[in-house]
């Protein structure tokens, strides 16, 4: 079983064992105190937007607004999470991390998820992923996107003739590989119960 | 002004709007929500904070790079762009730094050349994985992600070779 605990260690340790032989000990050791500082800062680079929009989220879910939106993609989230009650806090809010992420708003999508991994939780055993969870975070790192802006701005500024050239391409392999991850993950969870 | 552009007004033209016509006292349900952003944004330091530092080491003592070493030959008997290979290993662990090495492609063999496109599918059809993975998980404190990463990396392949196989197919 790979877990997050192992990866993370090995990670480390390569990375010091390594730095011996290509005589980097110094640059390593720098990247531990670098990686700290730089995950601050990318942090406080997207707090107070993230933090605005889950003022906004609860707006919208005080005025309702955000039931209309879950509902719209109701048939969608019921298959993808059969187990999850019609009308539960988690499905809601991972209705709208999805129609967030599909709108290219990362800011608003990352606390709704972290929200509904919350929601999650609370109907797990507390130490042990469930089926749900995985399906949601694997769903998250298949990125479905309406608009790529910031890679369509990237290219644009280095000359592209159109730099929106990708984006069919792009909605084509979002759309399998989000498929495909369902599937192995509803596989992997299948397999693990027998 | 692109489709995109208009996608953050209008979303925040429509929660405030339909607030005010429903009555909503929303400057209070505003403040109530950034409490709960703010708890969120406490959880995640110490996740962003561990996959920050792993994966800086990992680049900095020269691992990726042995590690990209090791992998060329099985990428060329596949038939693996090897422009590629060190963008796509970096994809799944670092945001920022796949998106520098895209930028250094685009740079390198033009936006609009095979490997700028297949680059910019790969950029907009996957995401950092591990730095995902870690900030969900380590934000409710389940360290047992059971299947979660191997399903992650088997998407994250998928999505590369499909991501390939489209562009050669999709741009001729």
């Amino acid at each position: 079983m790979i877990q997050i605990n192992y990866i993370w260690g090995f990670l480390i340790i390569i990375s010091l064992v390594t730095s011996c032989f290509t005589n980097t000990m110094d640059l390593t050791v720098n990247a531990l105190f670098n990686g700290a500082n730089d995950a601050i800062n990318s942090l406080f680079s997207f707090a107070g937007s993230m933090i605005m929009w889950c003022g906004m989220m609860q707006i919208a879910s005080k005025s309702g607004l955000t039931n209309i939106f879950v509902k719209l993609i109701s048939p969608v989230t019921r298959i993808i999470f059969p187990k999850l009650k019609k009308d539960s806090k988690a499905l809601k809010l991972i209705s709208l991390n999805m129609v967030a992420n599909f709108l290219g708003l990362a800011n608003a999508a990352t606390p709704l998820g972290l929200k509904a991994m919350e929601e999650l939780k609370k109907m797990s055993n507390g130490k042990d992923a469930t089926g749900e969870m995985c399906t949601f975070v694997v769903l998250n790192t298949a990125s479905i996107q309406l608009i790529p802006s910031t890679l369509i701005a990237i290219r644009s500024s280095l000359g592209s003739i159109n730099p929106g050239e990708i984006i069919v391409p792009i909605w084509i392999v979002s759309i399998f590989t989000a498929i495909f991850a369902i599937c192995i993950s509803k596989y992997y969870e299948k397999r693990g119960r027998i | 002004m692109s489709v995109s552009s208009f996608a953050v007004p209008s979303m925040i033209f429509l929660i405030i709007s339909y607030g005010l016509y429903k009555k909503v006292n929303i400057y209070s349900a505003f403040l109530e929500g950034t409490k709960d952003g703010i708890a969120t944004i406490a959880n995640i330091i110490g996740p962003m904070i561990g996959i920050f530092i792993a994966v800086n080491m990992f680049k900095a003592s020269g691992a990726l790079d042995i590690l990209i070493k090791a992998i060329s030959p099985v990428a060329n008997f596949i038939k693996f762009p090897s422009e590629l290979l060190p963008f796509s290993l970096v994809r799944p662990i670092s945001g920022s730094g796949s998106l520098a090495m895209a930028t250094d492609l685009f740079k390198t063999y033009g936006t609009d050349s095979f490997i700028g496109r297949c680059a910019s599918v790969i950029m907009g059809s996957s995401e950092t994985t591990f730095y995902a993975l870690t900030v969900y998980f380590g934000a409710i404190g389940i360290k047992n992600t059971r299947h979660t990463l191997k399903c992650a990396l088997l998407s994250d392949a998928f999505a590369l070779f499909l991501s390939i196989l489209i562009c050669r197919n999709f741009f001729n």
